[in-house]
């Protein structure tokens, strides 16, 4: 715990992704930061009651969890849409030949 | 499954998580309510451009200009916003001074609020429920295990961010540093000092 050597500030890409997601989002006006931290909050305090959560990818599962909690409830992204463009993305991650940009059929 | 890309017939499936921020990217995207761009620009402002090097040049200015300190005491924001640190979540920056009387510390108990402009992204600890739960209750014995251990007349006053008030730490200056420059002074001024977990280095 000490800042000796130098960490990097994602250690996961889409940790860096749903934040960018998160504040894009902000400024452009779809909602108030105060806001996102009140459901971000409770997201972590809720996960925190079943266990201690360490800051990695606890800690970026909770926050995905509210982005995706609050745009169903801003009727922005259904929850039905969400699963049917995760299950694409896989499909096309396991179709795709290594190497091969991975590309949505749909 | 290791990671043994030679005999990948496939890409490599990221995680789930991974997965499901695609598919909010892909929704929103197509509803036109976000631009990608943006979001690699966002990315690559927080991993590349702003750090904890950003916070050390105002503490240096500070400990250099007491013109400069008496400002930033009394309303860091415009301050700051000056040198072109600014929330870009529209939050106030206050900065706390530490004394030989008070040692000042910041945590954000409710989620991780932090001031970005200054510092960048939270380290992992600043987020972890320990960190959280225990600089309120027990802030000496977590100083510690940061290996920083204060006098015992030191009082530590421990500030619990917001969404819309962000903390930083101006640190005490080190003995031994008479003469030295902003630049040269930034750099011993670390990131956890300016947090309250850490004091700054001392002068080569």
């Amino acid at each position: 715990m000490t800042d000796r050597a130098p960490e990097p500030v994602f250690t996961q890409p889409w940790h860096a992704q749903v934040f960018a997601l998160t504040v894009h989002l902000n400024e452009s006006g779809l909602f108030s930061w105060p806001d996102w931290t009140a459901r971000f909050s409770d997201t972590l305090a809720r996960h925190g009651h079943a266990r201690e959560l360490d800051g990695g990818d606890d800690y970026f599962n909770a926050w995905l969890e509210t982005l995706e909690r609050f745009l169903a409830e801003l009727g922005r992204a259904a929850p039905e849409d969400v699963e049917r463009l995760r299950a694409a993305w896989e499909e096309a991650y396991l179709t795709t030949p290594h190497g091969a940009p991975v590309r949505l059929r749909e | 499954m290791p990671h043994d890309d030679h005999d990948h017939p496939h890409a490599l499936l990221p995680p789930d998580p991974a997965l499901r921020v695609r598919a909010l990217e892909t929704i929103l995207t197509r509803k036109g309510l976000i631009d990608p761009a943006a979001l690699d620009e966002i990315i690559d402002t927080y991993q590349n451009r702003i750090g904890p090097r950003n916070g050390a040049l105002v503490v240096a200015r500070a400990w250099s200009d007491s013109d400069f300190k008496a400002r930033l005491l009394e309303d860091a924001t415009p301050v700051v916003a000056d040198l072109g640190f600014f929330g870009r979540q529209g939050e106030h920056i206050v900065a706390v001074e530490n004394t030989p009387q008070v040692h000042n510390m910041v945590v954000c108990t409710l989620c991780s609020c932090y001031p970005w402009p200054l510092l960048g992204i939270p380290p992992a600890w600043y987020k972890s429920d320990a960190y959280r739960a225990r600089a309120v209750r027990e802030p000496r014995k977590v100083l510690a295990e940061f290996g920083v251990t204060l006098p015992e007349g030191t009082a530590i006053r421990v500030w619990d961010s917001t969404a819309e008030v962000r903390y930083l730490v101006i640190p005490m200056r080190p003995e031994g540093t008479e003469g030295m420059s902003v630049e040269e002074l930034a750099d011993l001024v670390t990131r956890d000092s300016m947090v309250g977990t850490g004091l700054p280095r001392a002068p080569a």
